[in-house]
């Protein structure tokens, strides 16, 4: 059991939720991942660990409600527990010094999972020009956080309400245009997206790091449901990454298996939005 | 009165019906039949059938009180060697260990030891015992278990017993390992048998943390070093599955028997939506493999709804590594057997569904380092099965997260902990381990043995350091 320590609305449905886990909070590294039940019935939910505070003891996680899980997660309020938390699970970023120019690329929620990445990053000593996407000005989240991390924020709007009108790879493009020397990037944000940064950057010759999310059950490397092709080689995303070369990842196989319950989910999203109903009659 | 030399059947629900609950399929014996069963045994001054017992039950020894209606005596007789008898009578491959060695066996069928250690422990439970908490002493050493499979359930059990303090380590939001999450309800009832054994570990005082990946969260050294464990027994089975490594094996549609048999058990996708776990059972449902996890795996497809499913095994009926008695159950319920036939690829619709399992026929040739003979394909023989899910159920290998964070532990080229067959002892002092990890796939009465062998060597080791 795990106490929600605070609650906040980031942007309309993405929540962000930091929570009491001193075991965790005492090993976490970014680029890990953790799994939530939060309830009985409820699914094991793979959750970035978006922020770590080693002396308060705590997790952060940001999540968006798309279904079922997610919306019974964000029902739970500041006091109530998390009824199990499993973490840190998958491998940790590889961070070190003199990496050189690193463009950590974060896109709509995706921001959430980079920031700790980028701040690694700085830390260490690297240049760290980020990139953050969303389709508008109004459900950017954490920009202060990033600009704080970062020696150089590009910010792009798919409405251009803020920043650059466009995409991330419309900002990539800029940096690579004006002959700025990239030793690495670092993508985390929908598949589609991960996909068109590695196809930028795949002519360059620029060592690309994306973060996958396929579905997970156990995240130990129990089930191999998490499974992803990596150039010839199936690996286990839960143990083997979450992280891996973008330029071997095969994203269709990926968007594929991510489709897999579809049809399920709608009816376990209707059934849990009746509880909810029920609830809210008595 | 002439000797009966068949076994006394041990009733069942009806294969039709049964086919589509999740309610236990063998109903156990009553008294007078167990009373009578028990009065099959020849009472052997040199029984053989103990021999054949992994952990050496004094078998003769808990019959003879069965035959005098001394089930409290037979329960204590038991439990002397075998700390889950409910789990073992119903779980163990008795042909191939006490019952393959009866004499009984010569001439006719040998004795149901299996079922009569299942009416005595299923009495035991249901008496509820009461169990005694244990008093620690204040300086009582730690010890600490990683999994809480039948290997870590028995050695926590031990050294419960033996005075030391135990913390189970458990990766899963629940304990039992492959008891809780690989063997169905139907074959293991969870909240009768297997959870009430695990409640009574707790009441001695073991404590079980969950959502405890050593690996990830503590490293061995640290449990040691940072925890305060003065021991750790490694008992974390063996659960990496593995893939055939054939086209389309990526396909939605497409499980291992883990992912498959957990997302039923351990997250009741039966029950889906009241549980929002989801499973995909088509119509249609071929499953990879022939021992204990491809049957349980078929026969968890029918139950949630499949129409036709087949096992696909590419040797024949005689070397099916599955227990007598799941195969007899299997095919009773229906299930479709294509022995001697491999999968070679799998093929999918445009929207990136199963749709077809391509198979080859195959022959039995020589015979390989297993003893077995080889299964060879049969040149031109590929045929099509139509199938909307495949599950594969090749075998599990041993998870590497402690290994790997445990350096100058020794392991083999597989990838399993070395450690003495008597004393479970790895190489690096302080550390035992026992069960799955160490032999590979095997049964849970030896890896039920090892966590008790293991338990006694840990005693052995604190108590001289
Ligand atoms: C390593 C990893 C890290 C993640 N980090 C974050 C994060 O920081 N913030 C965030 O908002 N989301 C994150 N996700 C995605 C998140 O897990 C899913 O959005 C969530 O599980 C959806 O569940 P649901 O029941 O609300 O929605 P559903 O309606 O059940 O599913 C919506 C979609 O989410 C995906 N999904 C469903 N179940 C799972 C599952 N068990 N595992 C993975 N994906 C699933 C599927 O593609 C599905 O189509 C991460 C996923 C992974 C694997
Ligand atoms: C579907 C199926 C059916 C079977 N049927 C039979 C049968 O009928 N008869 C029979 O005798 N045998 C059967 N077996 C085999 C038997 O279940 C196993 O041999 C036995 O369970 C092994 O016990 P174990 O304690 O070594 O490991 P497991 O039962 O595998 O338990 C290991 C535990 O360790 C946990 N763990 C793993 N890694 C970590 C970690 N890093 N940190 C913390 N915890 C960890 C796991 O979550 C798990 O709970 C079957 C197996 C399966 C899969
Ligand atoms: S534990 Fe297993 S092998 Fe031993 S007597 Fe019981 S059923 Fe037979
Ligand atoms: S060998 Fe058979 S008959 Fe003899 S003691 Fe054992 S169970 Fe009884
Ligand atoms: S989530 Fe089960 S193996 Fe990765
Ligand atoms: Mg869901």
């Amino acid at each position: 059991m795990n106490k929600i320590l605070k609650k906040e609305l980031l942007s309309p449905s993405v929540w962000l939720f930091e929570i009491e886990a001193p075991r965790i909070a005492k090993k976490a590294e970014p680029g890990q991942f953790l799994i939530i039940r939060t309830n009985e019935e409820g699914e094991r939910l793979p959750l970035t660990i978006a922020d770590f505070n080693r002396e308060k003891g705590s997790v952060t996680i940001v999540f968006q409600e798309v279904g079922a899980g997610t919306s019974l997660l964000a029902q739970l309020n500041e006091g109530e527990c998390i009824l199990d938390v499993v973490a840190p699970l998958g491998k940790k970023t590889h961070i070190e010094k003199n990496m050189g120019t690193v463009v950590c690329i974060g896109g709509g929620i995706g921001v959430a999972p980079i920031h700790p990445i980028a701040r690694g990053m700085h830390e260490a000593g690297n240049k760290v020009i980020s990139i953050m996407g969303a389709k508008n000005k109004d459900i950017l989240i954490l920009e202060d956080e990033m600009r704080a991390v970062s020696d150089e924020v590009l910010i792009t709007t798919d409405d251009g309400s803020y920043g650059i009108k466009g995409f991330v790879t419309t900002a990539l493009q800029q940096i690579i245009d004006r002959g700025e020397k990239i030793n690495e990037v670092v993508a985390i944000g929908p598949v589609v997206m991960m996909r068109s940064v590695v196809e930028a950057t795949r002519p360059y010759n620029i060592k690309t790091v994306v973060s996958l999310n396929p579905i997970m059950v156990d995240g130990t490397g129990m089930c191999g449901g998490c499974r992803v092709k990596i150039g010839d080689e199936i690996k286990f995303a839960c143990v083997d990454g979450p992280e891996f070369d973008g330029h071997l990842v095969d994203f269709a196989g990926l968007l594929s298996r991510q489709r897999m319950y579809k049809d399920k989910e709608k009816v376990e999203s209707d059934h849990v939005c009746n509880l909810t109903k029920i609830k809210e009659v008595l | 009165m002439a000797l009966q030399m068949t076994k006394h059947a041990m009733p069942e629900q009806d294969a039709q019906v049964r086919a589509h609950n999740f309610d236990e399929v063998a109903l156990g014996y009553d008294e007078e039949t167990a009373i009578a069963e028990a009065n099959r045994c020849l009472s052997c001054p040199n029984p053989r059938c103990v021999q054949g017992c992994p952990v050496q039950i004094d078998i003769p020894g808990f019959i003879s009180k069965m035959k005098t209606g001394d089930f409290d005596g037979a329960i204590g007789v038991i439990n002397e060697s075998n700390a889950l008898p409910a789990i073992c009578g119903r779980v163990c491959p008795q042909e191939n260990q006490c019952e393959m060695h009866c004499v009984l066996g010569i001439k006719g069928e040998p004795v149901a030891i299996g079922r009569l250690e299942r009416f005595a422990a299923d009495r035991a439970l249901a008496a509820k015992n009461e169990v005694k908490p244990i008093t620690y002493a204040a300086d009582a050493k730690k010890v600490a278990i990683i999994g809480s499979g039948p290997a870590g359930l028995s050695a926590a059990g031990e050294l419960a017993k033996m005075g030391y303090k135990v913390t189970i380590f458990e990766a899963l939001h629940k304990a039992g390992g492959v008891l809780s999450y690989g063997i169905p309800e139907f074959r293991l009832p969870k909240e009768k048998v297997v959870k009430v054994e695990i409640d009574n570990l707790k009441k001695l005082g073991v404590e079980i943390e969950f959502n405890s990946v050593i690996g990830k969260l503590y490293t061995v050294d640290e449990l040691m070093e940072e925890e305060g464990f003065s021991a750790v027994f490694i008992a974390t089975g063996a659960g990496l599955p593995s893939f055939m490594h054939i086209a389309g094996e990526n396909l939605n549609g497409v499980y291992s028997a883990n992912e498959f048999l957990t997302r039923c058990n351990l997250m009741k996708a039966y029950k889906f939506p009241e549980y929002h776990t989801p499973l995909k059972v088509g119509k249609n449902v071929a499953v990879i493999g022939g021992g204990n996890v491809a049957m349980d795996a078929a026969r968890t497809s029918l139950r949630l709804g499949a129409e036709h499913v087949y096992i696909v095994y590419r040797r024949s009926e005689k070397e099916l590594p599955a227990r007598l008695e799941e195969v007899h159950h299997a095919k009773a319920e229906g299930i479709d057997f294509k022995l001697l036939n491999n999968p070679v690829e799998i093929l999918g619709d445009d929207n990136g569904n199963v749709e077809k399992l391509r198979c080859i026929k195959m022959e039995l040739g020589e015979p390989d380092d297993s003893g077995r003979r080889r299964p060879v394909a049969v040149a031109g023989s590929e045929f099509n099965l139509d199938v909307d899910t495949v599950i594969v159920a090749i075998g599990q290998g041993p998870n590497p997260l402690v290994q790997s964070t445990t350096p100058d532990m020794q392991t083999n080229k597989r990838g399993n902990i070395v450690a003495d067959e008597e004393t479970g002892a790895t190489s690096k002092p302080g550390v035992f381990a026992g069960g799955d990890i160490v032999t590979g796939a095997a049964t849970v009465i030896l890896a039920m043995g090892a966590g008790k062998k293991a338990a006694a060597a840990i005693d052995e080791y604190l108590k001289n350091k």
